[in-house]
């Protein structure tokens, strides 16, 4: 008797654990069933160049005798070329620059737009985001435009004063050019999810802060912004790989500034070179890496000053 | 939810703050100057851009319509075909990088599957890779297939979006609960009808957002096409420009017709995607706000 129900209890245990591994091995199934088309995508279009290109950055084609595996050596090079170097100078610095002014404005125009519900400032909210609807390539061309001595309005602008207008074209001006035209383009977009993550926190805070006494200043410093800190963050990280890969802006004003951005500006523009002018792939990718591996090390360790704050990754 | 109410309070007492709706208005300005400018001269001739006078105002005479005539005849029509090509691998690669973003970040969301965190692990670290140091790789890869200079080239690597994965995984885990789709399986649908008819219609506001965000990352690629491409019958605009903007540089007195059209170019060329914005935006701002937040 009680052998038998004991048998059938473990035979009853024996067939729940085999519904439940049907169960697991559908779910297991079902879930790589929808992630497997994204999956076939990332291994051929990420995983796989980026292997090629490791792969690649380790060989070097010599004149005489072909290509060689040569191990580290176009590391070695990269980090002892004047030219990657100061590329990767340049974007280290405009990096420095261009993200905090990015992000403080759009977060000055995200509070504004917070505050103010009148039609003008919904309107203002679109105008601002607009240049992020327009490729960085034709921005820059419009920028380049307004910039150049040719027909851009500054010489007109600046004669009525009788001053000669700043090139922002010229060696000396070129950092600002660019900066200003980074900061066109994207201010709007980081500005409209700093507004979407404004939008999303709760009024009764506000109403609470206020009858403590607090202040609209004291509101946005002290309530607002805290609340928003991981978007903040999002956005920097964001900022952070787009500036450090550099190319569109400079590549498209080199034309009109001839002599002031050269091929080696950012080290995208001189791994482009080093590819595609002068058929050196496997410094181009050995660069490409070098670049891929700052680009890293810059996110990893903000990341990691910014954990607490963080809740998206 | 909170949006609605505070929306609903706005409505009773806008709130105005005068100092701060000035400074506002300049901002505007600075944001609006270039579009103003390019509307202005592609109304002006070859001479009248180069004439002086007011580079910020109008010249007596405005030719769009015949400016407009020379920038799709110049050179066989190549405009009109960059415009389309640009139509083509924007709406193919912003189209095929949803779909699979979708399908992926649900997967991601609502299934314990083996490997699921070590590969969503991998997506997030792959927002890190600079799309750039893919290009010369992929290029490799494709010309060693035949791939390089076709609409291929251009439109598989668009397909790639991880960022669409992530954003859709964070709404598909908020926006989609668990129960409902325990209770359409009760009720005897299968995963894939829950997924289309259940889910999908939930994660509306991302789906819109992931779509347009693709479909403009694919039109304003260079890089990739400036990489990929060399028949100039195949390139985007952006690469297109950019090739007429190299000429017209080069050649400082030849050029001067270029200019004009390139000005011209530039303006007719970004109405496509801010139509595309305004039309969708009610839509796209939802979905933004939960990359953020949580």
């Amino acid at each position: 008797m009680t052998l038998l129900t004991e048998k059938r209890a473990r035979r009853r245990q024996h067939e729940t654990r085999k519904i439940r591994g049907k169960v697991h091995l559908r779910e297991h199934l079902m879930g790589w069933l929808f992630v497997g088309p994204f999956a076939v995508v990332f291994v051929a279009f990420l995983i796989a160049p980026l292997t090629y290109a490791l792969y690649l950055s380790l060989f070097q084609k010599k004149l005489i005798g072909g290509t060689s595996f040569v191990l580290f050596d176009n590391y070695v090079k990269a980090f002892t070329d004047p030219s990657f170097l100061s590329g990767a100078w340049f974007v280290l610095r405009f990096s420095l620059v261009s993200i905090p002014l990015q992000i403080g404005i759009a977060l000055v125009l995200a509070l504004i737009l917070d505050a103010v519900t009148t039609l003008f400032a919904r309107f203002s909210r679109l105008m601002i985001f607009l240049p992020y609807a327009i490729p960085t390539v034709i921005g820059a061309v419009m920028w380049g435009f307004l910039y150049s001595k040719g027909f851009g309005p500054l010489t007109d602008i600046f004669g009525l004063f009788g001053a000669t207008a700043p090139d922002f074209l010229g060696s000396d001006l070129i950092f600002y050019g660019l900066l200003n035209v980074v900061t066109w383009q994207w201010a709007g977009y980081y500005m409209i999810i700093l507004y979407a993550a404004l939008q999303g926190v709760d009024p009764t805070l506000y109403e609470a802060a206020r009858m403590d006494g607090a202040g609209r200043w004291q509101i946005a410093t002290r309530i607002k912004i805290p609340l928003i800190a991981p978007a903040l963050i999002l956005i920097l990280v964001f900022s952070l790989i787009g500036t450090l890969q550099f190319f569109n802006e400079p590549q498209i004003l080199r034309y009109l500034a001839a002599g002031t951005i050269g091929t080696d500006f950012t080290p995208n523009m001189y791994a482009y070179q080093q590819a595609f002018s002068l058929a050196n792939f496997n410094y181009g990718s050995a660069i490409s890496f070098a670049l891929g591996g700052i680009v890293f090390i810059c996110v990893y360790a903000f990341l990691f000053f910014t954990r607490k704050r963080r809740s998206f990754l | 939810m909170a949006d609605r109410t505070r929306v609903r309070a706005g409505a009773r007492r806008p709130q105005r703050y005068l100092p701060l709706q000035i400074l506002l208005g300049f901002l505007v300005i600075y944001f609006l100057v270039p579009f103003w400018w390019v509307i202005v001269n592609s109304s002006k001739d070859a001479p009248g851009l180069f004439g002086g006078g007011n580079t910020l105002w109008f010249t007596d005479q405005i030719d769009y319509v015949g400016n407009l005539r020379q920038l799709f005849t110049y050179d066989g029509g190549i405009y009109l075909r960059w415009i389309l090509n640009s139509t083509l691998y924007a709406v193919a690669g912003g189209i095929g990088a949803t779909v699979l973003a979708v399908m992926a970040g649900y997967g991601f969301a609502k299934y314990r599957f083996a490997a699921r965190r070590f590969s969503f692990a991998v997506v997030l670290g792959a927002l890190m890779v600079p799309a750039t140091a893919l290009v010369i790789p992929t290029f490799i890869m494709f010309s060693r297939l035949g791939l390089t200079n076709t609409v291929w080239a251009v439109i598989l690597p668009s397909l790639l979006n991880p960022f669409g994965v992530y954003l859709m995984h964070v709404y598909a885990r908020d926006a989609v609960p668990d129960e409902l789709l325990d209770a359409a399986r009760v009720d005897g649908a299968g995963e894939v009808r829950t997924f289309l008819q259940i889910a999908l219609p939930l994660m509306r506001p991302a789906v819109v957002t992931v779509l347009l965000l693709s479909a403009v990352a694919s039109w304003n690629n260079y890089f990739l096409p400036l990489a990929m491409l060399s028949d100039n019958r195949l390139f985007p605009v952006t690469v297109g420009l950019g090739l007429w903007q190299g000429i017209a540089s080069a050649n400082n007195s030849g050029g001067t017709s270029l200019w004009s059209l390139i000005i011209l170019g530039s303006l007719v060329s970004v109405i496509p995607l801010v139509i595309a914005f305004f039309s969708l935006q009610r839509h796209w701002r939802g979905g933004l706000s939960v990359g953020g937040l949580r």
